[in-house]
């Protein structure tokens, strides 16, 4: 059994602030080379290596990651 | 598997809580506030009281915490955030209050008014940040400050003759008969975000216990004042804050 997660960012609230790159076990996810409408990098995933562990969504600041997981 | 079938409202493990208001923080990107004021509406979610807490915000960044926690606030003129709270518990003793501070308000103008709401045994919650430095007014020492910590004021570093040493306010108020319960945390990792809510959520439960004032210090980063990245200013707290301010408990009954 594999477990697959996923995670949406609300990238207008996303400050890029880059505390959840430095929690993602999996090196999931990175700051976008686009802007928001803040001028902000906003976090996104970069590859599909999420577990949906969530380490991203408790260190954010501003509470702007929703985290999915499947069990497949 | 395609992405679009992982993201399914059954398949939602952790989101915003509705107890957090849709408008966006003040705080600068990476700032410990907002993590905390997350842990505390998830606790007030999970225990069911929204309708039942009244937070007393204080003077400082944090002093528009009421525009993102959708509870009855009252804002305190500097430092007499715990005076406020004594006043609105003994008026509504059924309700839970709390107060959240930062090391500014509470340990620097506010020693009395803490102090004393602490020997009282108010049965209150008090949150205290604690980043070592005036957040708000552009990063100059505050009582908190380390030694040889540079801030606006201290260019050169802290200097113990000149300016005093760093004040241990949570050691001082767990040794008052008042306190319950007093604990210091961090929010740097997810594994001590989950320790810091387990005992905010304490807290929350001890003041309906009529046990006595709960204190909660979070040990927390200003990325702005002490002029490092997010990321940056988390190392440099594991490295400088922690071996002074020690995490843990220090009283608990």
């Amino acid at each position: 059994m594999a477990i697959k997660g996923a995670i949406v960012v609300d990238t207008e609230k996303c400050k890029g602030c880059g505390l959840c790159v430095a929690a993602c076990p999996t090196k999931t996810i990175a700051l976008a080379k686009k802007v928001n409408g803040k001028g902000y990098n906003y976090a996104e995933m970069a590859n599909d290596g999420c577990i949906g562990c969530a380490s991203c969504a408790l260190v954010c600041p501003d509470a702007v990651i929703t985290v999915y997981k499947v069990k497949i | 598997m395609d992405i679009k079938d992982i993201i399914k409202p059954e398949n939602k493990v952790y989101g915003k809580t509705p107890v957090l208001t849709d408008n966006v923080m003040h705080y600068c990107p990476g700032c410990s506030h907002g993590v905390v004021h997350k842990i505390i509406a998830e606790v007030i979610e999970e225990m069911g009281i929204q309708d039942k807490t009244i937070g007393i915000s204080p003077v400082g960044c944090s002093v528009f915490a009421y525009n993102y926690l959708d509870i009855d606030w009252q804002q305190a003129a500097h430092g007499r955030a715990p005076a406020l709270a004594t006043a609105t518990k003994r008026l509504y003793p059924d309700k839970y209050v709390f107060t959240y501070q930062g090391d500014g308000d509470l340990a620097s103008i506010g020693t009395a008014e803490i102090m004393h709401a602490c020997n009282r045994g108010e049965n209150i919650v008090v949150i205290f940040i604690n980043n070592a430095i005036y957040g708000m007014t552009g990063g100059q020492m505050a009582p908190t400050t380390l030694l040889g910590m540079k801030t606006a004021t201290t260019p050169y570093g802290r200097d113990a003759k000149l300016n005093g040493f760093p004040l241990k306010i949570t050691e001082l108020i767990a040794q008052l008969e008042g306190t319950c319960y007093v604990t210091r945390q961090s929010v740097h990792t997810a594994a001590a975000v989950k320790k810091a809510k387990a005992a905010i959520r304490k807290a929350f439960e001890n003041s309906a216990k009529d046990k006595g004032t709960s204190f909660v210090e979070i040990v927390s980063t200003c990325n702005s004042g002490w002029k490092l990245s997010p990321v940056k200013a988390n190392e440099w707290m594991v490295e400088h804050m922690f071996p002074f301010y020690q995490l843990g408990d220090l009283k608990d009954r």
